[in-house]
Order: C-alpha cells, then structure tokens, then sequence
C-alpha cells in the first residue's frame, strides 16, 4: 500500500465569475521514502492540490471531492480536530517564500518547539532539546543562540532550514515542499535540496516537490506528475520523463528549459497562448488551443490517461504507446 | 537602547517648540481683542488702550512670543485674564477629573475594543463580525453630546441609577467616584472604542492571511492557538498605534463631555476661557492638551520594540 494514495481529487472554488474548477480528478500515489514531483506552471492546480492534501483551504470557498488516502485513512473523512493531529504530526509542509512564512515576532527557536508541543505531550525541557537537536539537523550553527532569535536576523537559507526543521521535527511520514527552493539564490537552492535528500535518508519521509523548475525535477525527484489546467496529464519516472516525454505540453515545457552549451542560435521556446478559463466547461483536451498538432479530433474528445510505456502515462490521442516486444 | 530611546525623546523637542509656536500665534489670530474683554464694557477706548500697554499686547509679535516662551521655560503660563489665577494653578485644580475621566474612558475603551476586534477578525462575515462594524460606525457618527444626553436621560433621569451631573473626587471613596464617572466614560468611549475595535479588526483580518499564519495551521494549531499566539501579537503596533494617535480623540470629547456633565476639569475650564476670551488659560490649556498627546505617542513609539522585534530605534 502506498502511504499516500490520491483518488480521483476534486478541489473547486466558488468565485463570483462561477465555479473555478482548479483540480479536476488527479489521482496520483506517494510510495514510501520516494520523491515526486509535481511540476506545471502557475495556476495549473498543483499547489492547490497540496493546501487540499493539508485540507487548509478556506471552507466556506472550496470543495474537495475524491479520496486522499493517507496510510488507508481518507483525510476527506477526518474532522477538522483530527486534521489538525495529521498536520505537522504525519504530513509537514513547507513554503515557498521563506522570508514571509515564518511569524516575525516569535523566536525560531519557539516555532520549532511549538510544533513539537502541539502534538507530543513531553516536559518543557524535552521539547527544547527535540527542537534544538532539530535546528543542528538542518545545519543551522550555533544552534542554541540562533533559537533566541528572531527570522528577520537570519538569511533566506537560514529561514528556509528553520521552515524544515519546523515541519519535520515531529517526523512526518511525508512532506510537502510547495516551491522550497523558488526564492533562493542557485547555490542556496542546492544546499536546500541536499538538506531535504539527507533528512529523507536519515528519517525514510516520503516528499512531494512542487516545483516549475525541471532542474530542481531532475536533481532532486524520483518519479514525475505533470498538471496542466488542474488535470494531470502525464506521469513516469522523472528519467523516462525528461528524457522522453510523451505529451506535447511535457514536450514544450523541456524545451522552454535553457540549456548550457545550447548551439545559441536563438531565442528559448516557449508554448504560445494561454492556460484556458477554467470556469468554463471544457470539451475535448484542455491544451489543444496551445497545441501545434491539435486536430479537430483533439478539440472535441478528452484524452484519457493511457499506459503509453512501462511506468509511463499520459493523456494525448497523439502519444502513440510504445510497440512493446 | 537607553541611549536610543532618549535620542528619541530629544526629538519630540523640536515638535514641542513649533507647537508652542502655533498655540501663541493661534490667539494672535483670533477674532476678539482681549484688551477690550480686560478692560471691561463701561470702558473708554483711551482705558483699552492703556490697558493694552499694560498687557504688552502693543509689542511686536516676536518679542511678546520670546517673553511668553521665557516664561513657560520657568514654568509660568501666565495669569487667568478673568480670575487673575496663575494659569498654571488653575489648570492644576482642575486636573483630577479630567485625568480620571481619560485614564477610565482608555481603560474601558481598550479592553471592550480589543476582544470586540478580535471576534470580528475571528468570525469574518458572520453576524458578529457585521453587527460589530455597524456599532462602530454607530458609535462613530453619533456626536458625544447627543449620546450624553441619551444616556443622562435614561439612567438619571428616567430609571434614576445613576447622578444627573457633578463628579466626586477620589477622596470621597471608590464609589462614588466611579458613579459619577460611569455614563461621561460611556459618552466619551463610544467613538474611540470604534476607532480602535474597526482599526484592530482591519488589522488581524490583513494578519490571518499572512503565510506565516498558513505555516502555524500547517503544524496543527488550532484555531485559538493561531489567533492569540499568531495573530495577535502581530497586531500590537497598529492597535498600540491607535490607541495613542485616538487620544487626541479623548481630549476633544473631554471638553465636550465635562461641559454636559458637569465635571469640574480641564476641558471645562477650556469651555468656560473660549467664551470669555480669557487667552492665558486658552493658551496654557491647548498647551497642555498638545504635550499629553505627544508624550502618550512617544510612550507608544518606545513601546513598538517591545511588540515587534524587527523595530529598533
């Protein structure tokens, strides 16, 4: 059984202009101790579909249907109470903007211990200590001085492994990192993501990456969903996928990577127009207006995910499956 | 951070003098000759004129300033045209009920206001978030003196809980002291309790949608945990804030609210020296009102670093 084990997730948001449907029907697993990647542009329902996972949505706006098992228990199901048990116990998240999602007027070494309080029922003086060998973990020096001070004292890095040390320290079966790296510098970036490939050695946590950035998939992921306007459309190991990608979106986003030692003859490519309106209904594949092959065919049937190699789905009439011998 | 907040203070000096500055020349000014009010109605304009002299009112602006400013740096504010008090004298008499009509009216204000914007914040759009906007607009737009009388006219007059008029000082006791203070505080409160419980509620709305209130749901805290651990004291300075720049609120409804009821204070004084153009006590009094309102938002400036780390000065 995989720990996390995404059905068929609807996640739609009442807006004045109707119903905006921003995930419809994903369903993806999480093995243990495995990195995935979910990777599209902005506004494609990745990272709405991680704030349903952690079901930290505003209620009175958003619906989530389907299931989201975790460890075979439907989160869909628990009540707001036991969520809160779920969050930061068996799920850490962390954010992209290290800068803003640390509160500035407690101390880090009181955020980290705060979640170690909120789920274990230990003396004071453990909670210190479970926070302090956490914040040494991450890698922050001078461990019990930085825990008396404040986020604005620290840099973006420094921040971002306190984010860590705040949603692991209760050692989550999973971790949700949306964008970990996005808002820092490139050298930082890597250590950040060494950081995460150590902890889940050390620790066996599963990880979700949500990311736009194919070197971060690369680097850092095992295997690779990719959304496109709040559906999934193609899903493999992230070898397969960026060294053969089947769906022409998947296709158009690796080419839209720059690449050193490119023959520089030109400008990057980029996928022309734009994601469509998704409150309105759609018919036939959501990316045919970008798509350069589109045919009529495409315009009027929705493409189902289809096995189009071992381990290698994806949703387009025009990926033909692998002949296999 | 001594040495800071001191070099913060000598900065209110420059601010003290303009004031001072705008008071005097303020008078200048205004209608009215106070000569002729010192004179008296029988007299003839050869009186008024000598009686000018007397009073220096016939020396050139600056100089009268230079001497009026002397003055004030010996601690002497000059003699009640009227009553030939020093002015400094009056206004020390007078302070007590002024002091114990602000100091309560903060009070109570500050601990309805502040649970009133938290609630509001808590449950955005309810009934409770909207009944409490609607009282601060109420409580905004109805003028002191209307809800003085209101309230005089229901719990003094028709249900006789409460004295019609007069304040009882401290000496008295307790009680009566606070009896006669309870419906000037109800009347004076009204608008600053809007102020703040709007301005608060505002305030924690914008603070609940921070990342960093994200970031303590994502580790399981419940609701109150994030409200009072996370948002609250988040928004200690614009509610500090407000507090302080809401004194001056206090002060103006006080000459309002001493007047209607009664009370023996400063702001009655002020009332009574406006109509009889008895400028010294004009001047000592608005003087007076401007330099508690800077001291109370320095207090509040010196207390920032204490709610928000990142402040320094």
């Amino acid at each position: 059984m995989s720990l996390l084990d995404v059905r068929n997730l609807q996640t739609h948001f009442r807006t004045r202009g109707g119903v905006n449907r921003a995930v419809e029907g994903v369903s993806f697993h999480v093995d243990a101790g495995e990195t995935l990647a979910i990777v599209g542009e902005s506004g494609c329902g990745k990272s709405v579909t991680s704030m349903s996972i952690m079901r930290l949505l505003p209620e009175n706006a958003a619906r989530s249907a389907g299931e989201i098992l975790l460890n075979g228990r439907n989160l869909l199901d628990l009540s707001e109470a036991q969520m809160r048990d779920v969050r930061g116990n068996e799920i850490g998240m962390i954010f992209q903007e290290p800068m803003t999602s640390l509160n500035p007027v407690l101390t880090v070494g009181a955020q980290v211990k705060e979640t170690v309080a909120l789920h274990q029922s230990i003396p004071s003086a453990d909670v210190h200590d479970r926070a302090l060998r956490m914040l040494e973990l991450v890698g922050i020096p001078d461990a019990a001085r930085r825990m008396t001070e404040y986020p604005h004292q620290l840099s973006g890095g420094m921040r971002q492994r306190i984010m860590i040390a705040l949603a692991l320290v209760c050692q989550p079966k999973l971790l949700i990192a949306d964008e970990p790296t996005t808002a820092l510098d490139v050298t930082i970036q890597a250590q950040i993501l060494e950081l995460l490939r150590d902890i889940q050695r050390e620790q066996g946590t599963s990880i979700i990456l949500i990311t736009h950035d194919l070197g971060v998939v690369a680097e850092a992921t095992d295997r690779t969903v990719v959304m496109y306007a709040g559906r999934k459309i193609e899903e493999a190991p992230t070898a397969t996928l960026l060294a053969a990608p089947r769906h022409p979106y998947t296709q158009g986003l690796l080419a839209a990577v720059p690449r050193l030692g490119g023959d520089g003859s030109g400008r990057l490519a980029e996928i022309p127009g734009q994601v469509p309106d998704m409150r309105k209904p759609m018919t036939g594949c959501a990316f045919a207006n970008r798509c350069a092959q589109a045919t009529d065919f495409c315009r009027a049937h929705a493409p189902a995910l289809e096995r189009k190699a071992p381990g290698h789905i994806a949703a387009c009439h025009l990926a033909e499956p692998e002949i296999l011998a | 951070m001594l040495k800071l907040a001191f070099k913060r203070i000598l900065m209110t000096v420059p601010v003290m003098f303009l004031v001072a500055l705008l008071v005097f020349s303020l008078l200048y000014l205004a209608p009215g000759d106070p000569a002729v009010v010192f004179a008296g109605d029988q007299a003839t304009p050869e009186q008024i004129e000598m009686t000018r002299q007397r009073m220096g009112l016939d020396q050139p602006f600056v100089q009268r300033f230079g001497t009026w400013l002397l003055n004030l740096a010996q601690g002497d504010l000059g003699t009640s045209l009227i009553s030939n008090v020093p002015v400094a004298k009056l206004i020390g008499q007078r302070l007590e009920p002024t002091l114990s009509l602000t100091l309560l009216t903060l009070v109570w204000s500050a601990l309805v206001a502040i649970p009133l914007a938290i609630l509001a914040a808590w449950k955005r759009g309810s009934l409770i978030d909207r009944g409490v906007m609607l009282l601060g607009v109420a409580g905004f737009s109805i003028p002191i003196f209307v809800l003085a009388y209101i309230l005089s006219y229901v719990f003094a007059l028709e249900l006789r809980w409460l004295p019609v008029q007069g304040y009882k000082p401290l000496s008295d006791g307790l009680w009566p002291w606070f009896r006669s203070l309870i419906m000037p505080a109800a009347a004076l409160g009204a608008g600053y309790v809007a102020l703040i419980s709007r301005i608060g509620r505002t305030a924690l709305v914008e603070i609940m949608q921070q990342d960093y209130i994200r970031t303590a749901k994502s580790k399981g805290a419940n609701p109150r945990i994030v409200l009072f651990r996370h948002a609250l004291k988040n928004a200690a300075v614009p509610i500090s804030t407000v507090i302080g720049l809401g004194v001056g609120l206090l002060i103006g409804g006080a000459v309002v609210t001493e007047t209607v009821f009664a009370l023996p204070g400063v702001g009655r004084l002020t009332a009574d020296a406006i109509l009889r153009r008895d400028y010294p006590v004009i001047q000592g009094v608005v003087l007076l009102f401007s330099f508690s309102y800077m001291l109370i938002n320095l207090a509040v400036d010196l207390l920032y670093p204490i709610f928000d780390p990142r402040i320094r000065y």
